[in-house]
């Protein structure tokens, strides 16, 4: 991930110096620079804007900014064209410096049909851009989304920037040699308008033209007429009189290295390929298809050259069940899914607790209860996660903080796994998973070794009561309580595991009262004592002296840490606090809470963080909550951080609240 | 810290080095093994007389003659009586949880092909609460044997009716009879394309034990029903194929390359139907070349499946043996094999993995 500088205060949109310049044909254009932007892009789900935006990040991060994505799209593949349902959006902030999230509400706004429009203006601000495609402006386009008149027309968008653009017909005649048919033809606009984005913000070109190039290379004509139609967007912003400036936003200073562009379920998917590699340990996947978590499937099926196997199941408990079926014969069992799987999944966990094998669930985390919001993001697993199992069945939980991390943290998950012979739970949600940013590509030197986590047994630990030795798969280690692990294909250690209680070190099945409370507290003491395996409390706290403090976990840490950017610059203090470790909590949690005079926790759910805060440490913590499927709005965090610090104080001080 | 030889997937992995390790204390794989080796040190405790006990019996007598060391061998099972089976087998093992042992035998086997993985289930786990897992094992032909022990009735919960009770069957939980029609589990395997379906006595040591060496050669998934008298619940449930008196008469013995002729003197046969399935005949009033010649090697499973429907809910002519034996890739196979495949383009270099396509550098 992108590291943050507390001492780089954020600053606002504003242009900061304009540039004249001059284009072909005489025409005077202006360069205007800005620190950031914020752009989101609508259509129909058919028009490709997921794309748009991703070939647009793409230029962008090999430009230097940093940046950050959300994607927004329907459960429908294909709702009816042209309808507010059927809408698909995609929106990016990318900046000179580093930035946290991808924007509260859009700068520019780009909609492709009435529906998109509809659907977005609400959340751009007054003054903002708005670029639409006039062509699809039709009686019936508007009807279709209950538009009595047509506002390119009735004055309804005065107070926007408008600029209305035919991006269709132009595309299509830019085509009109290409021999493609009109239909087909049309299907271009998309590149037209990543043209037209791309002269006004200086995009590099070069790698969307070789992407179009890779993507089609069965197709050349059709590779042609995209990059045609992404050409003539791109010269038709260099001479057309409707855009008299461009814009520059210069590369963001980042630490040296080399960076790539990633989403959050393509670093989890290497971060479990490389977990395999630094583990020496086989990969094994068993996964159903599951939105928004297939992708990690898709992903990782594609490194078989690692030794990877991926084994899509008849349903989820298959899935999990040949991951611990794998993991029993030494591989690495792995198994995604979203919020429902994990339901399903619940029986076989608290089978991975008893038999204490390694394993890592992933759960990227959906809208819920049942099919709730498939494409929409949100926090809501993290008690099912911690508690969805009959039984005291402890299982360690750890969340990523935003796409790039989702690679760190999947190879401590696994970790965790191995060294404690656990199930883990890995929650992402869609936001993560979907979104993306620069990320450092780290050297994998430096990614930590997870062999000595694995120790497999091979000679017996122990003997009868006649001397004869024999192997004890739950004698354990002194120091991390983790079991004797011995794998089928080593002589002389064949044992039988099982969901039945066992008996203390020998593992046979045991009924005896005293051993089940003996080894369910022990199950426990082991899942606890990892927290002596991890790092204090991550607190960012730049003035030291703060009162209030913001906890947080996953993916919140973006827009709570440019909320708690706003307060600094404010002039008021806050220290952020961010938990990877959700089960065990770090050691010194409790402490570090009992230092602040209020304590805030958001949360994309009803308050499951603060119920186990409050819970744990008798903390009584500000839960803030929101469930819209969509990520926090840092402003809004930032008014009910400021409200909290402003009546702290002023209880403090004795003045009338 | 250890240097990690990230650029080299095929170094040994700890799997390698553990199975390796092992050898060199315990020397050369011993695979000459006797009954008793199989044995272990835990009480059986089924109900005394349980069909369980015998079928444990001749597996433990038949194990040595396959020639795989114990701890090549893992037994999986799920839940009921039957599942206690891999505690009393001095092999790996794991009793997991209800209907599941298929899935798990599957990521074991997938990722294991070295091994020999058993699954032990029963009419309750492999058919109602597992039935999934078990269809899909068997379309996926991964390497395994599954015995299912079927006595036709819930044991472990105390008697109630299964999925493969006779139709009015009175129980604690149907006092009035059971309302639902059975699977016939060999008919459900042969429908799921399964490779390998057998069927055996739990009495029949000698039968039994032929359907388990052919099952157990078998590559790919090998399905063996066994029927299994629970003494408790549902006592007496096949005898009308047990007892010296009535077992000739409705036993069908299946044996590739012979006729199916049966019955005290060979007085039934089977033959062809009109609609192209099999019915049972008098062998005196057809002609010799009518009966039908057992071929189990038949790649349409139309014939197997016709074989699996001559018996009906009350045992009357039941077919056992080896209904059906083709020879088909098995899953782990085809997947180590795009494994291969894939290693042949280049083998994983993490580094490179990490890059992926377009990168760009930021200088200090």
């Amino acid at each position: 991930m992108t590291g943050t500088n507390p001492t780089v205060a954020p600053v606002t949109g504003a242009p900061a110096t304009t540039v004249p310049g001059s284009a072909p044909g005489g025409l005077v254009k202006s360069v205007v620079e800005l620190d950031r932007v914020v752009i989101r892009l609508a259509g129909d789900s058919g028009d490709g804007m997921q794309l748009t935006g991703n070939r647009f990040t793409s230029e962008t991060a090999s430009f230097g900014n940093d940046l950050k994505t959300l994607p927004n799209f329907p459960a429908e593949i294909r709702a009816p064209t042209g309808t507010l349902p059927g809408v698909s959006s995609f929106q990016l902030q990318f900046a000179d410096h580093d930035v946290m999230t991808p924007g509260d509400a859009p700068d520019v706004l780009v909609a492709m049909n009435p529906a998109a429009l509809k659907a977005n203006l609400g959340e751009l601000p007054g003054g903002g851009l708005l670029i639409v495609d006039s062509d699809e402006f039709t009686p019936r386009n508007l009807a279709k989304v209950g538009y009595a008149t047509n506002p390119l027309e009735d004055g309804s968008l005065e107070g926007w920037q408008t600029v209305s653009v035919p991006l269709t017909s132009m595309t299509t005649d830019a085509l009109k040699d290409s021999g493609l048919g009109k239909k087909e033809a049309e299907r271009s606009k998309n590149m037209f308008t990543l043209g037209l984005l791309s002269w006004m913000y200086h995009r590099p070109t070069e790698g969307t033209i070789r992407f179009l190039e890779r993507q089609f290379r069965r197709k050349p004509e059709i590779a042609a007429a995209n990059i045609a139609a992404f050409r003539a967007g791109y010269n038709y912003g260099d001479t057309t009189e409707a855009f008299t400036v461009s814009y520059e936003i210069k590369p963001a200073p980042m630490k040296p290295g080399r960076y790539r562009n990633i989403s959050g379920n393509q670093a989890l998917a290497l971060g479990l390929v490389a977990a395999g590699r630094l583990s020496g340990l086989p990969v094994f996947l068993g996964a159903y298809p599951i939105t928004p978590a297939s992708d990690i499937l898709h992903e990782l099926s594609r490194h078989k050259s690692f030794g990877v196997r991926t084994f899509q199941a008849e349903d989820e408990i298959a899935g999990i069940g040949a991951a611990l079926g794998a993991s029993f014969g030494g591989a690495l069992g792995i198994t995604t899914t979203s919020g429902p799987g994990v339901a399903l999944k619940g029986e076989t966990i608290g089978l991975a607790v008893m038999t204490e094998l390694p394993l890592v669930i992933v759960d990227v985390q959906r809208g819920g209860p049942s099919t709730g919001l498939p494409t929409k993001t949100e926090q809501s697993d993290l008690l099912q996660a911690m508690f969805g199992r009959n039984g005291e069945a402890p299982v360690p939980v750890i969340a990523p903080r935003s796409p790039g991390d989702c690679f760190a943290a999947a190879v401590e998950a696994a970790r965790i796994a191995l060294a404690y012979r656990t199930p883990v739970m890995l929650l992402s949600d869609g936001y993560l998973a979907n979104g993306a940013e620069p990320w450092a590509i780290p050297d994998t030197d430096s990614l930590p070794d997870l062999r000595p986590a694995v120790g497999f047994a091979t000679e017996p630990n122990g003997s009868t009561a006649d001397g004869t030795p024999e192997f004890l798969p739950y004698l354990r280690d002194p120091e991390t309580l983790a079991r004797a692990w011995a794998i089928p294909g080593t002589a002389g250690m064949q044992h039988r595991i099982g969901g039945l209680e066992k008996a203390d070190k020998t593992g046979n099945i045991s009924y005896d009262p005293a051993n089940h409370d003996f080894m369910t507290r022990t199950r426990q003491a082991k899942i606890d004592g990892i927290a002596a395996s991890i790092p204090p409390t991550d607190v960012e706290d730049p003035d030291g002296d703060s009162r209030v403090a913001v906890i947080g976990w996953g993916s919140t840490y973006g827009p709570i840490g440019a909320a708690c950017r706003r307060i600094r610059s404010s002039g008021r203090k806050v220290a952020q606090i961010h938990l990877r470790h959700i089960n065990p909590f770090p050691a010194d949690l409790g402490e570090v809470l009992a230092r602040y005079d209020r304590v805030i926790c958001p949360e994309m759910n009803l308050g499951q963080l603060a119920l186990l805060l409050r819970a744990k440490y008798l903390v009584d913590v500000q839960s803030h909550t929101q469930v819209r499927g969509m990520p926090f709005r840092s402003a809004e965090l930032a008014a009910v951080i400021q409200d909290a610090i402003d009546s702290t104080s002023a209880s403090l001080n004795g003045a009338p609240q | 810290m250890t240097t990690v030889e990230l650029g080299m997937p095929d170094a040994p992995t700890p799997i390698d080095a553990a199975i390796a390790r092992s050898l060199e204390q315990h020397g050369p794989k011993q695979t000459e093994l006797k009954g008793k080796d199989f044995k272990t040190d835990q009480e059986v405790r089924w109900c005394p007389g349980c069909g369980d006990y015998v079928i444990l019996n001749a597996v433990q007598s038949f194990l040595p003659s396959l020639g795989i060391a114990r701890e090549d061998m893992v037994i999986v099972s799920g839940i009921g009586c039957s599942s206690r089976f891999p505690y009393y087998l001095n092999t790996y093992g794991m009793h997991s949880i209800h209907g599941r042992a298929p899935a798990i035998a599957t990521g074991l086997a997938a990722s294991r092909p070295d091994l020999s993985v058993w699954v032990v289930t029963g009419d309750g786990d492999a058919l109602s609460i597992g039935g999934n897992h078990l269809i899909h094992a068997l379309r996926r032909n991964v390497n395994m044997t599954i015995l299912l022990f079927n006595n036709r009735i819930y044991g472990l919960t105390k008697g109630q009716y299964s999925p493969t009770s006779e139709v009015g069957k009175v129980t604690k939980s149907t006092p009035m009879g059971s309302l639902d029609h059975p699977f016939n589990p060999v008919s459900l395997a042969i429908g799921a394309d399964a490779t390998f379906v057998g069927r055996a006595m739990d009495s029949d040591r000698k039968g039994l034990t032929e359907v388990l060496r052919q099952a157990a050669e078998h590559q790919g998934t090998a399905l063996v029903e066994i029927y299994q008298n629970c003494n408790i619940f549902n006592d007496g449930a096949f005898d009308l194929l047990k007892d010296p008196a009535t077992g000739p008469m409705w036993t069908i013995p299946l044996e590739h390359g012979k006729p199916l002729v049966f019955g005290p003197d060979g007085a039934s046969c089977v033959v062809r139907d009109e609609f192209g399935g099999l019915r049972i005949a008098e062998t005196n009033q057809v002609d010799a070349s009518e009966i039908v010649v057992h071929d189990a090697t038949r790649e349409d499973p139309s014939y197997a499946f016709a074989l699996s429907r001559l018996s009906s809910q009350d045992l009357r002519y039941t077919p056992m043996g080896v209904f059906r034996s083709v020879r088909k890739p098995s899953y782990e196979q085809m997947m180590a094999e795009q494994l291969h495949e894939a290693r042949l383009q280049g083998a994983g270099d993490l580094g490179e993995l990490l890059a992926g396509g377009d990168t760009w550098e930021v200088g200090a």
